[in-house]
């Protein structure tokens, strides 16, 4: 049994939740609330008076071509990014695995990236794929490839998915890495000498026990994807060409912040915020019951 | 049985770094036996166990398996299995699919692996359980869940690494005669590690005493017990009271000598060839000392002397006293006749004690590290 402390009367243990409170009334319920509250309106335009539009700002955007596409573009980014962040770091991490000297060095490079603010990451993959100047794009042409994501809205997804991923492959790879050395070496030799080959032995014992590890991230990384990618989509895009890598997230900034249209940029939230509800509920619903802890 | 041993090591060692955890090991296993290696923590069991395995290459010496070299050869094609100190049971799999893991590795077809899988649990007290999963059994069930896994490939060597050491007291006694019986029905070749002298004692038809990398001896549990060649193992083996003393003079093997309270007595020299005023380490053990009421009875013996009675240790039969010398102040654990005789001493009796001097081994101090 686990101990439990015991409070006399509810003030201590209120105050010392206090602040943890504070914090998520004053970043998340009261911009929530308030994000809900401008959906239903429409704010003239020099934002002096407000008009009453129940549902019709989300009337309005489920019957926009551009923002239905904004979804699509957000469940390929999404897709995309987890995939590929979380595919390299993995296989970075077995690597590593196997490395018993010199993996201290290599675990360090690799938590770098992590340290890199998005936006600054993002400046980075655009200098080196900078359509004039940059250095992958001169061998890119080089090799006869015409690199010019400006144009091209498929390169341009592609860029934003390798940048956004790329900040994001230490993290996974430290949670893999830690996943990995957590099962017992016992277990992997016992499959071994039973005559599993490296790949069978991956296939059979260590994916199933990495799937709680691997669960933890695909949330995690879904969610980052979804929110945390604006710095690298904002420097690299601006979500262009012709909206192309526009997700749902940058579509709010867009919508308020640059059309200056606030209730349908609020109404997005909602929609969002709605969204990232429904996609945690499904995933501990249903992938968490396959996953062994 | 063939000549041809299913184990031998050939002064194999291993090396980390600079630390020797195995030196010059070299001994060989019939087909059939059950061969114990009993050491103390850290001396090198599981690194030995490892290079049989494959798991760890030796830095020198050879390992034969059924007379052929396999040191080039990786665990997976070595004809041996393994049960782990922690089992290492597949917690995802249910004990059907544990146990046909790697018949299903070497590609045999499911009807035939479920046939064998419900074979080998049924021999080891386990038929029906197939589907269930790992985690509904208890601890020393899934012990022969393990057993089942290894001896369902039919391994010419089974290697056991302290197979018991996470089970309770009373299991492991319980599995202690289990696992022989195993053995013997299988009857295939056990090579045990244990750090418990009585799991050794009571399973093996061989025990290798290993210490700090070395093979102290090897020999029956009897030989250990009785004729223990170094005082590792006369100390390591069995219970034994230890003195220290100087030798006064020799006659043959017996070793005159005064211990470090003063007493003179005789004793047989077991280790190497001893002179006079060596420091030695002497071990009676406590069913070599008898008592009596009457200080007659013992005075034929070599070795006697007057106790007062410090404690009764009752334990049922391995009941002991313990005893102090009324002349020297030296303290001696004397077991308990299972007689009954003695059931009514009591703390501050006096009792006449003695021993012979065939009980009293005697060996050349500090060449113990
Ligand atoms: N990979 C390794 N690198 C360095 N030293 C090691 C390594 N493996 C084992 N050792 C050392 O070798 C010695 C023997 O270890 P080993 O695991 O064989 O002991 P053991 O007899 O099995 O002990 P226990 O009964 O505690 O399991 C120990 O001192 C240990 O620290
Ligand atoms: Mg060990």
């Amino acid at each position: 049994m686990e101990k439990r402390v015991n409070f006399k009367g509810i003030w201590l243990p209120l105050l010392l939740v206090l602040p943890q409170l504070v914090v998520t009334a004053v970043f998340f319920f009261y911009p929530a609330g308030q994000a809900i509250y401008q959906s239903l309106f429409i704010p003239d335009p020099f934002g002096l008076s407000m008009q009453w539009v129940g549902l019709g700002n989300f009337e309005y955007l489920l019957g926009n071509a551009y923002y239905r596409a904004s979804f699509v573009t957000t469940a390929i980014f999404s897709i995309l990014v987890t995939l590929v962040s979380m595919g390299v770091a993995l296989y970075l991490a077995v690597l590593a695995d196997r490395l018993i000297k010199g993996s201290g060095v290599y675990r360090t490079l690799l938590i770098w990236p992590y340290a890199v603010a998005p936006a600054v990451a993002g400046v980075l993959w655009l200098f080196m794929f900078n359509t004039r100047v940059g250095v992958v794009t001169w061998y890119l042409g080089q090799l006869g490839y015409d690199w010019n994501h400006v144009l091209n809205g498929e390169e341009a997804m592609g860029l934003v998915v390798v940048a956004s991923a790329w900040g994001r492959i230490s993290y996974n790879f430290l949670f893999f890495l830690a996943g990995l050395q957590a099962i017992p070496r016992s277990v992997i030799e016992a499959a071994a000498i039973d005559g599993a080959k490296f790949w069978t032995r991956f296939r059979t014992i260590v994916w199933p026990l990495l799937s709680p590890v691997t669960f933890f991230l695909l949330v995690v990384n879904i969610v980052y994807a979804f929110f945390e990618t604006f710095g690298v989509i904002h420097t690299i895009t601006s979500g262009g060409p012709q909206q192309t890598t526009t997700i749902l997230v940058y579509k709010v900034f867009k919508d308020g912040f640059v059309g200056q249209d606030l209730g349908s940029s609020a109404a997005q939230s909602v929609i969002l915020l709605v969204i990232v509800g429904i996609l945690t509920i499904v995933q501990f619903k249903f992938i968490e019951r396959r996953v062994h802890y | 049985m063939s000549d041809i041993p299913d184990l031998e090591c050939r002064s194999i060692s291993k090396s980390f770094d600079t630390f020797k955890a195995v030196r010059d090991v070299s001994f060989s296993v019939p087909q059939g036996t059950f061969f114990s290696i009993l050491g103390p923590s850290g001396c090198g069991k599981t690194t030995l166990l490892r290079m049989i395995a494959g798991f760890q290459k030796p830095s020198g010496g050879d390992l034969l398996i059924k007379g052929k070299s396999v040191l080039d050869v990786p665990p997976n094609k070595r004809p041996v299995s393994m049960v782990f100190q922690h089992l290492a049971l597949f917690p995802m799999m249910n004990i059907g699919a544990n146990v046909g893991f790697g018949l299903r590795q070497r590609g045999v077809n499911k009807t035939d692996v479920t046939k064998q899988v419900e074979r080998v649990l049924e021999r080891v007290g386990l038929g029906g359980v197939a589907d269930r999963p790992v985690s509904s059994l208890s601890g020393g069930q899934k012990q022969r869940v393990a057993i089942a896994r290894c001896m369902v490939l039919e391994p010419d060597v089974l290697l056991l690494d302290e197979p018991l050491g996470a089970l309770d007291l009373k299991l492991r006694e319980h599995m202690k005669v289990e696992l022989k019986q195993l053995q013997s029905e299988f009857n295939t070749t056990f090579v045990y590690i244990t750090h418990d002298q009585s799991e050794a004692l009571v399973m093996s038809d061989q025990i290798a005493v290993m210490n700090h990398g070395v093979f102290e001896q090897v020999g029956t549990a009897k030989e250990l017990y009785y004729e223990p060649n170094t005082a590792f193992v006369a100390g390591f083996v069995g219970e034994a009271n230890r003195f220290g003393a100087t030798v006064d003079g020799k006659t043959g093997d017996a070793v005159h000598m005064v211990t470090s309270y003063g007493q003179t007595l005789l004793g047989l020299n077991a280790g190497h060839g001893l002179s006079k005023g060596d420091k030695i380490d002497v071990f009676v053990r406590p069913e070599a000392v008898r008592l009596s009421r009457k200080s007659s009875d013992v005075a034929g013996m070599e070795n006697s002397g007057q106790g007062l009675v410090e404690n009764v240790l009752f334990n049922g039969a391995n009941s002991q006293l313990i005893l102090r010398d009324q002349m020297t102040g030296a303290e001696m654990n004397v077991a308990l006749p299972q007689t009954g005789e003695f059931r009514d001493l009591k703390r501050g009796d006096v009792i006449s004690f003695g021993w012979a001097s065939q009980q009293t081994r005697c060996y050349r101090a500090g060449i113990e590290k």
